[in-house]
This record gives structure tokens, sequence and C-alpha cells, in this order.
């Protein structure tokens, strides 16, 4: 019966999407149509061939790590493709011949800046979280993943829907909204996984054999259902034909813009903040070894964090035409935001307290301390920069480029490693890493390619802004927008280096992670999978 | 379930809640006491700042705040301060015939100041920041006094007023070079290539240079003069000289001939007050090449 559903969902989209590949009014959606048609023809013929088959009894007693698996893979492999682009667009800023000419319209900057951009946050830390959030769910839970093959769903729609936004981006589909680039089928297939995302992981708690639901699940729950929202209403639009990829947005001038950065900031907020923390709060004490400092602060604090979030995106429009008024919240509440942000910093670093020997022993702790600084770090300088004195002269610079890079290299990306060089040896069984000291260089090329960003950036940053605002005794601007540009380039170059040393590490991490899984033998054979309650 | 031993605890270390998830615990340590004052504070200073400036939305529109800021009024404001400061000025430039700014010392540093201010937003973009143009690419430059339309502050400021082979102004500097592919023979082309290297002193092939000198007389000297000197009432450039718009190679002079050029310039009338129109014409006439 199930099977009979299936082959007849899977006969009807290919169907469809070989109808609309025939009237496709551009070649990005005709592509993206052959896309579907493929994938859900070549589901229909496996699926086919499988019916009537016996099928191996799922062990409720197992946990679902198969699923996992791929998500570290995937993980591994876009963080290296996107830190690869951005380097690249790195340089193309520095040295401007790299768009050449026999790719413009394809790979020229304006092409990889959304595919860099989209390839870091969703390919790379969407992996991730939803990878760790299937490991930590379970593990926290004491229950194997709710909804059978839905989490294969999960992560192969996600990964589909991620070379979907990519191949659509080199071929020009794009809503020019940033961080939701992807035009409005890309957008309905995104929430249409996310939908079952949430209810794979909601069904786990449900089913959980635990008393109380542990507060990495908070986190990450809150970064599902937040991420719904946001996705759904910034992206509402209306195609220009069903047939075509180009879309109208339903809002228009300031509300449209008021959307967008709602949106774009609560995506840093529970893409990036409240996902990540999720992962902290279960391999800091992990891989310490310690329990959480205290619990007190991780209520008070992830519910602070949860409210004041919401609130801040119009610092994102200070000075345009966004009303004072609207201004005037965005800012107060990125203010009131700082203490709540630095409580997940106290909780992971406090953790630590009573370890800290391991930091010089163990490179994945170091890893995962640098991580919360960073995060401190930016935490603290968001709500500086969203100050409207501040803003005036940062907004626009490269400073911001620098503190979301801070944010995104040295919170989101060191969180990440530490979590991966964590789980490889356990998900494949092994008994220990292949390299201690490939973890190692990877620390240290990782931090020294981020301080390399971050500095220049916010030398550059500040420069720009006080070249741009300087006016002469008569009012009148001191220098061209041109002057501000060759004075940056030195900067830029640093910057491109940064990036190299950061994508090196990276290529480091894979290659230990790839010889753990080959070259390492198989941990002692453990009782039980799922520990007793 | 905390009685039970836990090997993660160590001498000293606080009560837990009692819960454990996959071996993770948490104490019951309380909020750190500058974490929580801190938070306090930035809430108190939240709800002062939202009664100062506009920020609650009302039914009808948002409360003002006590201090009745705007950032629109600030920024009118400011940019009123420099228009007051600077209003003698401009009346003054407007006043001043264009070819007298010069004499007056006082005058002409502002008109100096202004001027610059106005090409680095304005001009930069196409004239380089330091007003050389782009060598071979149809941007002329500025600092030389090799002049297309007339490098009298004049014909500069009448250039700028009106731009060149634009759709937007009538009165616009227009003149056009016929795309001579369609008129002429490839190895006539080719001939009036080398005649053009002759008379720019650039190598060139002596047989045909010859065989172009009749073609150039025909079809080039009306515009360009007989020997090539140009005619700045027609825009047409020097062609006995070094300097080259669109560069000198025979591959550049080829496409020029057969396919002609389309430089084109805005006209800065509706963009710029005629104050600013004077004052960015007095630099370009300062810059070196100035007639």
């Amino acid at each position: 019966m199930w099977d009979t559903v299936k082959l007849v969902a899977l006969g009807l989209v290919a169907l469809l999407a070989a109808i609309a590949a025939n009237y496709a009014r551009d070649v990005a959606y005709q592509l993206h149509m052959i896309m579907f048609m493929v994938v859900a023809a070549g589901l229909f013929l496996w699926t086919l061939r499988r019916v009537g088959e016996p099928r191996a009894a799922t062990n409720e007693g197992e946990y679902l790590d198969g699923v996992v698996r791929a998500g570290v893979i995937a993980t591994a492999f876009w963080g290296v493709v996107g830190f690869l682009a951005g380097t690249w667009i790195a340089f193309q800023l520095a040295f401007p011949q790299l768009n050449f000419a026999w790719a413009e319209g394809y790979l020229n900057f304006g092409r990889l800046r959304p595919l860099h951009t989209s390839a870091v946050i969703f390919a790379f830390g969407g992996n991730a979280l939803i990878a760790t959030s299937f490991y930590v769910v379970q593990r926290t839970s004491a229950a194997r993943l709710w909804g059978g093959n839905a989490a294969w769903f999960v992560f192969w729609g996600y990964n589909f829907f991620i070379v979907l936004a990519a191949t659509g981006y080199l071929l020009g589909v794009t809503q020019s909204k940033e961080y939701a680039e992807p035009e409005w089928y890309i957008d309905l297939w995104l929430t249409i996984v996310w939908v079952v995302y949430l209810a794979v992981f909601l069904g786990t708690i449900i089913k959980r054999k635990e008393p109380h639901i542990y507060v990495a699940n908070w986190f990450f729950l809150a970064f599902i259902v937040t991420i719904a929202m946001l996705h759904v209403v910034n992206n509402l639009a209306v195609p220009v034909s069903v047939f075509g990829s180009k879309s109208v947005q339903l809002f228009a001038g300031v509300q449209d813009a008021m959307t967008q950065w709602w949106y774009g900031h609560n995506a840093v907020g529970f893409f990036l903040t409240a996902g990540f923390l999720g992962m902290m709060y279960y391999f800091i004490p992990k891989q310490a070894e310690r329990p959480v400092y205290s619990y007190k602060l991780s209520i008070i604090h992830f519910w602070a964090l949860i409210f004041l979030y919401i609130w801040a995106g119009p610092h994102h429009l200070h000075y345009t035409a966004l009303p004072d008024w609207a201004s005037t919240l965005g800012m107060v509440f990125s203010i009131m935001l700082w203490m709540p942000s630095w409580g997940g910093m106290i909780n992971g670093l406090m953790t630590l307290s009573g370890a800290w020997d391991k930091l010089r022993t163990d490179p994945i702790i170091r890893m995962m301390v640098v991580s919360v600084g960073f995060y401190g770090m930016a935490t603290f300088e968001g709500p500086m920069m969203s100050i409207k004195a501040v803003n005036s002269l940062s907004h626009y610079t490269d400073w911001t480029i620098g503190h979301v890079h801070s944010g995104a290299l040295g919170w989101n990306g060191m969180i990440t490693f530490g979590a991966l060089y964590f789980l490889v040896p356990r998900l494949w069984n092994r008994e220990r890493l292949y390299s201690l000291a490939l973890v190692s260089w990877h620390f240290w090329l990782a931090t020294i390619g981020i301080v390399l960003y971050a500095s220049s950036m916010w030398v550059t940053g500040i420069m720009e802004g006080l070249m741009w605002r300087e006016v002469d005794a008569q009012g009148y601007l001191v220098n061209s927008f041109a002057d501000t540009v060759a004075a940056k380039f030195p900067m830029y170059v640093v910057r491109g280096l940064g990036g190299v040393l950061y994508l090196s590490g990276a290529i480091i991490m894979c290659y230990n992670l790839w010889k753990t899984v080959t070259s390492v033998g198989a941990r002692k054979p453990v009782a039980a999978a799922v520990p007793a309650e | 379930m905390s009685a039970k031993h836990d090997p993660s605890r160590q001498p000293g270390d606080p009560e837990t809640t009692g819960h454990e998830w996959d071996g993770i615990r948490e104490f019951n340590n309380p909020l750190p006491a500058w974490w929580l004052w801190i938070f306090y504070a930035t809430i108190v200073w939240a709800l002062i700042y939202t009664i100062l400036y506009p920020a609650w939305p009302m039914l009808t529109r948002a409360t003002p705040g006590v201090l009745g800021y705007s950032t629109r009024a600030a920024v009118a404001a400011e940019i009123e301060r420099f228009e007051r400061t600077n209003e003698p000025w401009f009346q003054r430039l407007v006043d001043t015939e264009l070819a007298e700014i010069e004499a007056d010392p006082d005058l002409n540093r502002f008109a100096r100041s202004a001027g610059a201010a106005v090409f680095r937003a304005h001009c930069s973009q196409c004239h380089g920041a330091g007003a050389a143009g782009v060598q071979a690419s149809g941007f002329p430059n500025l600092r030389d006094d090799d002049w297309l339309w007339g490098g009298t502050i004049e014909e500069i400021h009448l250039t700028i007023t009106h731009g060149i082979r634009n759709e937007t102004d009538p009165d616009a500097r227009w003149s056009q070079m016929p795309a001579f592919g369609e008129l002429l023979e490839r190895e006539e082309i080719e001939s009036l290539v080398q005649y053009v290297r002759r008379i720019s002193a650039q190598p060139h092939d002596a047989a045909l240079a010859e065989a172009g000198a009749e073609l150039f007389l025909e079809n080039c000297a009306s515009c360009h003069g007989e020997d090539g000197e140009g005619n700045q009432a027609l825009g047409a450039p020097t062609l006995n000289d070094a300097i080259w718009l669109y560069g000198g190679s025979e591959e550049a002079i080829r496409h020029t001939i057969t396919y002609s050029r389309w430089g084109v310039m805005p006209a800065f009338a509706a963009r710029l007050r005629e104050a600013e129109i004077r004052a960015v014409a007095a630099y370009v006439h300062q810059l070196g090449g100035g007639q």
C-alpha cells in the first residue's frame, strides 16, 4: 500500500516536472525541472524494483546513525566548497582581473558571492545542524529518530535544495534578497523539507524516554520552528508564470526591506546562533566530560535570547527610509540582547572550569574554547555596531563583513569542526582520531586565518567609513569612491590570505577524518546502543 | 539520581540538578551576579532611550520622544548649515564671468575646492580620480592640452552643461563619424590605416600609405583637416600627434575607421546647479591643459 502511494506520488512529480520543463520560459527553470524529473523518475524505478521485496525490520532499540554519517560527509564537503568559493571571491575583489571575460555572467563576483554565502551558511552550516541535531536528539532523548526514513528524506531533500539554489545562482536565478536568494519554486521545496525536519525532530522529542528535554534540544527546536516562520514570510511572492523562475515580491519598498532584514537578522539569530548553541550545549560537556555550568542560566538566557532576537532586525536599516521609531526599537533590543547572548558563552566556558588542563592536551577542546570566545566577541561587537552612532560609521563598510566572518569562521566554523572531530570516531566506530597533531595544525591554521581576516576587515572597514564621511570646510566630500577602493587593496590581499589558511585547515581536517575512517582500528564493542534511562 | 556516583564530578563541585542525558549533568549554579546586573542595566537604558527618542508605535503614529529628535530633520539641518555658508560663494560664482574666476584668488580657491569634490562624485567614474582618463578606452585625459571640443573655460563649461552625443539634451555636442566599413573597400581602409600611421609618425607601409593620401583627402580631411590637425568646432580629434583616444595601433585605427566610435557624456545641467558646473569647469581648466 505504502509502495503504491509512493509510486503514484513519484510518477506524478516526474510527469509534472517533465511538462514544466517542456513549457519552461527560461533555461534555469528548465534545468531545475529536468533535475526534479530525473530524481523523481529514478526513485520511481528504484521503488518499483523493490516492490514486494522483504525489508529488514528496523530495530527501535538502535539509533538511526546512517543519516548522521551522511550529514557529516556533506558538512565536510560543502565546507570545503564554501571556503574555496569565499577565498576565490576574496581574491576577485583584490584582483578584478580574476573576473574572467570568458566566464562573465556565470563566474563573476556577483554570481559567486551568493554561491559562497549560501554554501557556507546553508550547505555547510545547515548540514552540520541537521546532522548534529539528529545525533543529539537521539542520544539525549534515548530514542530512535521518529518517522522511519523521513530523516533520509530531510537529508537528501535539503541537499537537493542546495544544488538547486547553487545552480540557480550561476544561471542568474535570484530574487535579490540577501540569504534568501532562491526563487519561489526552490523556496516551496525547502518548505516541504523543513516541515518534515520539524516533524522528525519533534516526533523524536515526543517519544523520548528521558523525563526532561535537554537544553540543546530547546535551542534546536527554536531554530527549526523560527526558521520555518522566517522562510515562509520573507519568501511570500507571486510567480510571473508557473513555468518560469521569476516572481514578484508580495511586499514593496520599506516594508519589503523590513521583512527582509527581520528574516536576515534572525537567520543569523536562529540559524547561526540558536542552532549552533544547541550543538555547543551537547559537544562541550561531552568533550570536557564535565556537567553544564548552570541550569538556571541556560533557562534564562534561552528565553531572553529567543524573545529579544526577533526584534533586532531594524538595526540593518539605520539611516534609510525606515521610520525612526523602528530604528530605535531595533537598536535597543540589540543592546538588551548582549547579556542573553553572553549567557551561552558563560555556560560554555564555565563548563570547562575544572577541565582547563585539557586545553594543553586536547586540540578539540581548544577549538571549542576558541569558538565560544569568538561567539562572545561577535555578540558584543553586534550590539555595539547596532548603536546608531557606531552604525553611521560602520554601515556598508567591510567592518560588517569582518563582523560576520568572526562569527561565521570563529564561532560556527570552529564549533562545527569540533563536533565533526567528536562525531567521526563514534559514528564509524573507530577507537580514536587518526592524528591529533593534524587537528592541532587545523586549529592553528584556522585561528590565524580568522585573525588575519577579522583584523584586516576592521582596519579597512573603519578606514573606508572615515574616508567616506570626510568633508572639507565647505561641506564637500574629500575622497572619491575609487580612492577608498584603491586604499583597501593591501587589506584585501591579507583577507584573501586568511581565507587560504582557513581553507587549508579544512582540507587537512577532511584528510584526517578520511584516514580515521579508513586506517584506524575499530573500537571495542560496547554492550548497549541505547543507554538506560 | 544525584545519589548515583558521577565520574565527571570533582571534589568541591556544587550540587547538580539531578537530571542526566547521555551522561551530561547540570550544576545548580546561580546566575552570575555581574551578568544579571548588566542585563538589568541594558533594559533600564533601553527604556530610558525609548522615552527620549521616537520609539513606540501607537494607533496613528509612534511616540516622538521627549528630545524631539528626527533623523531627517538632523540631516536637513546639516545640509542647511553648509548651504548657508556656501550661498554667498555660489552667488559670486554665478555672477562672475567664467574667464575672470581665476583672477579672484578667494573665489578661485572656493571654486577649485568645490569643483574637485564635484569632479570626484560625478566625473571620476569615467575620467579617473586623477582626471587622466583611461588610455585607449575612449575616456579622455583632462590633464593635457589636447582637447576634442576646446579647452577654454567657456568651452569646458559648455561641454559639462550639455554633454556629448546624449539624447537628453538638445544642445549636446554632437558629431558623428561614418562607419567606413560600409563605404570603402577593405584595401582602401588598409591604405587609410597606413596613411594615418604615417602622419602620426609611426612605423608604416610606405606604398599603402601613399595610396591612402588621396583617400584621406576625399573622405577624412573635411573633418580632421588636410594634415589631420583635427577640428575642435566639430569635435574631430587631431590625428597627427601621439595622443590617441582609442589607441593608435594598426588594429585600433582599423577598428575606428571601419566601425566608427561613439563616445558619450551625460549633460549635467539637470544634475548640478550652475555654480557647481562653473566650479568644476574652473577645476578642470586648471588641471594643467586649460587654454
